[in-house]
């Protein structure tokens, strides 16, 4: 039985050709939220590549340092919005890992508060991926993942983990939170890789 | 008299204290510490008013409905013709065996199912309804629980819907447990169910409401304007030295606040039971 | 978007379970403080539910819903109480 709200019809929802399937483009950017927002001061702020080696870490000026790339992308939720053309400021992956060595496939992105997500290690490379810091000009606010989230435009945004602390190399593929919890491993918006 | 929202005794029979009418009482109706099994219904709006400038008051008549205890909710869900949907939670206003149940709808300014439930809906239309639901949230009569302990509502804004149920429930039940009501509302028109709650402090049940008024006070209020602050709350709730029971309903922002205090102020978490509606 | 409580639970999780989920007890695996999920704190949002313990913010359990499917999660709980009879 399918039963119709009278006078219903819900937020507008907008199409658009250059959308992934089942997407909906949106002039907003929803916060999604799966705990309290992790509260990090700049001044403590570090973030780590662990590698079969060892720890590389930075903080937050050494990290300012680095080359830092303008980047203007869509993005998909796998809650079907879509935003096209954001602007960010963020350090690519592949800056990161220019004096790093590994011959580990697989990346776990970890983040202040526990949260984790994970990707292949040559879909963060060759441009595909940064660590973000600043969102449509401005210092990126922490319920957007401040003060810095993994941005990988090209896979569902659950996959630009917020609050990003550190890129953990891994022999396997391992899901993270939300691919244990439904998600699909992988997330690619123009396969519609959503759930399991 | 004030009118009732459930089918109460009548007006003269309440004056003199009345024996609670068992066909409305919430011992017979429901089994003991059992609240009915949640389902989906669909009910048929029997009328939709105004109850402030911001919240409508819906009367609805849901046939299969099995009853609910005080201060239980239920998920309203609303679908769009292209299968679109959106479900949202409220609380119930009413309780008992009685098919017609009442539900107060605050608008929120962004929100995607209160404004249509508040500005579009109107007698006649029918809404799908999950329920009833949750049984952590809910108070039943002594008669049945048994309980000696007083208890103490404290509602912030929209927060006072299910401690409206439970103050109607025991006032229903001619039940002497004492109560008091603490309910924070913005201004005198954004009181819900004013009237009904006049008729309950006057019922037998002993109730004590105190009002607190954070935007705008009637004329003559003995304090100004002003969100409750501990000391408000320590003066107004029953002591933690009498162990009341406590519920708390209202944004998560004022129930944390709140409870927070009440903790301080040396009240047993495990006595205060919690209904978050989200916000600040 | 600010979180709510574990009664918001009762009307997504009745479609899975007979019981009233908000009633029962867990044991959080972080702290191993024992209450009711009523009690826990909930983050919901299109992504999903996070269900969290009110002691420690450990993830309790989770919701994901699809058109035609769900997933329930309870990674963070030991086991799950629930009363007979």
């Amino acid at each position: 039985m399918s039963f119709i709200t009278r006078g219903f019809s819900g937020r507008s929802r907008e199409r658009d050709d250059r959308l992934p399937p089942g997407q909906t483009l949106v002039h907003d950017f929803p916060v999604l939220s799966a705990g309290p927002t992790p509260d990090v001061d700049t001044a403590e702020w570090e973030f780590t590549v662990r590698t079969a080696t060892g720890d590389h870490r930075w903080n937050w000026d050494e990290f300012m340092a680095l080359k830092i790339d303008e980047v203007d992308t869509d993005i998909h939720c796998v809650t079907h919005w879509s935003k096209l053309g954001t602007r960010w400021r963020g350090v690519s992956i592949d800056t990161l890992f220019e004096d790093i060595e590994t011959d580990q496939d697989y990346v776990m992105a970890h983040s202040y508060g526990g949260y984790t997500t994970n990707i292949p290690f040559d879909e963060l490379l060759d441009g595909k991926a940064w660590i973000a810091f600043e969102f449509d000009g401005e210092p990126l606010d922490p319920e957007h993942g401040g003060p810095a989230r993994l941005l990988v435009p090209h896979l569902y945004f659950w996959k630009s983990a917020k609050w990003v602390r550190a890129l953990e190399m891994m022999d396997q593929d391992e899901p993270g939170f939300w691919e244990q919890n439904g998600y699909h491993i992988h997330g690619d918006p123009w396969k519609e890789e959503r759930y399991w | 008299m004030s009118d009732r929202l459930t089918p109460a005794t009548d007006a003269a029979a309440t004056a003199e204290a009345a024996v609670p009418v068992v066909a409305d009482s919430s011992t017979a109706a429901l089994p003991r510490s059992e609240t009915p099994r949640a389902g989906w219904h669909v009910g048929t709006v029997v009328a939709a008013r105004r109850e402030t400038p911001n919240a409508t008051r819906l009367e609805l008549d849901v046939d299969d409905w099995p009853g609910n205890a005080a201060g239980q909710h239920l998920d309203v869900r609303l679908t769009a013709p292209d299968g679109y949907s959106a479900t949202r939670s409220y609380s119930i206003a009413s309780s008992g065996p009685s098919s017609r149940i009442v539900l107060a709808v605050d608008k929120l300014p962004d929100g995607e199912v209160s404004p249509f439930l508040v500005e579009e809906v109107r007698a006649g239309d029918q809404l799908e309804l999950h329920g009833p639901l949750g049984a952590y949230f809910v108070w039943r009569p002594a008669v049945e629980t048994g309980s000696p302990r007083p208890v103490q509502l404290i509602a912030g804004g929209s927060g006072v819907v299910p401690l409206f149920a439970i103050a109607t429930a025991h006032a229903d039940a001619a039940d002497p447990t004492p109560f008091r009501l603490l309910y924070s509302a913005r201004t005198p028109a954004d009181v819900y169910f004013a009237d009904e709650l006049r008729g309950l402090v006057a019922a037998s049940a002993p109730l004590r409401l105190d009002l607190v008024y954070t935007r705008r006070t009637p004329d003559g209020w003995p304090v100004p304007a002003a969100r409750i602050t501990r000391e408000a709350l320590e003066a107004a709730v029953i002591p933690a030295a009498h162990e009341p029971l406590v519920y708390v309903c209202g944004s998560t922002g004022f129930v944390e606040r709140v409870a927070d205090w009440l903790v301080e102020l040396g009240h047993d978490p495990r006595s205060i039971r919690t209904e978050r509606y989200g916000g600040t | 978007m600010q979180h709510v409580d574990g009664n918001a639970l009762a009307g997504p999780l009745a479609d899975y379970f007979s019981f009233d989920v908000t009633m029962a007890r867990a044991r959080c695996l972080g702290c191993g403080s024992i209450s009711e999920l009523a009690r826990a704190m909930v983050y919901r949002s299109g992504a999903g539910t996070v269900v969290r313990c009110a002691t420690c913010d450990a993830v309790l359990a989770t919701l994901v819903e699809s058109d035609d499917r769900a997933w329930i999660g309870f990674s963070g709980v030991s086991a799950v109480e629930v009363r007979r009879g």
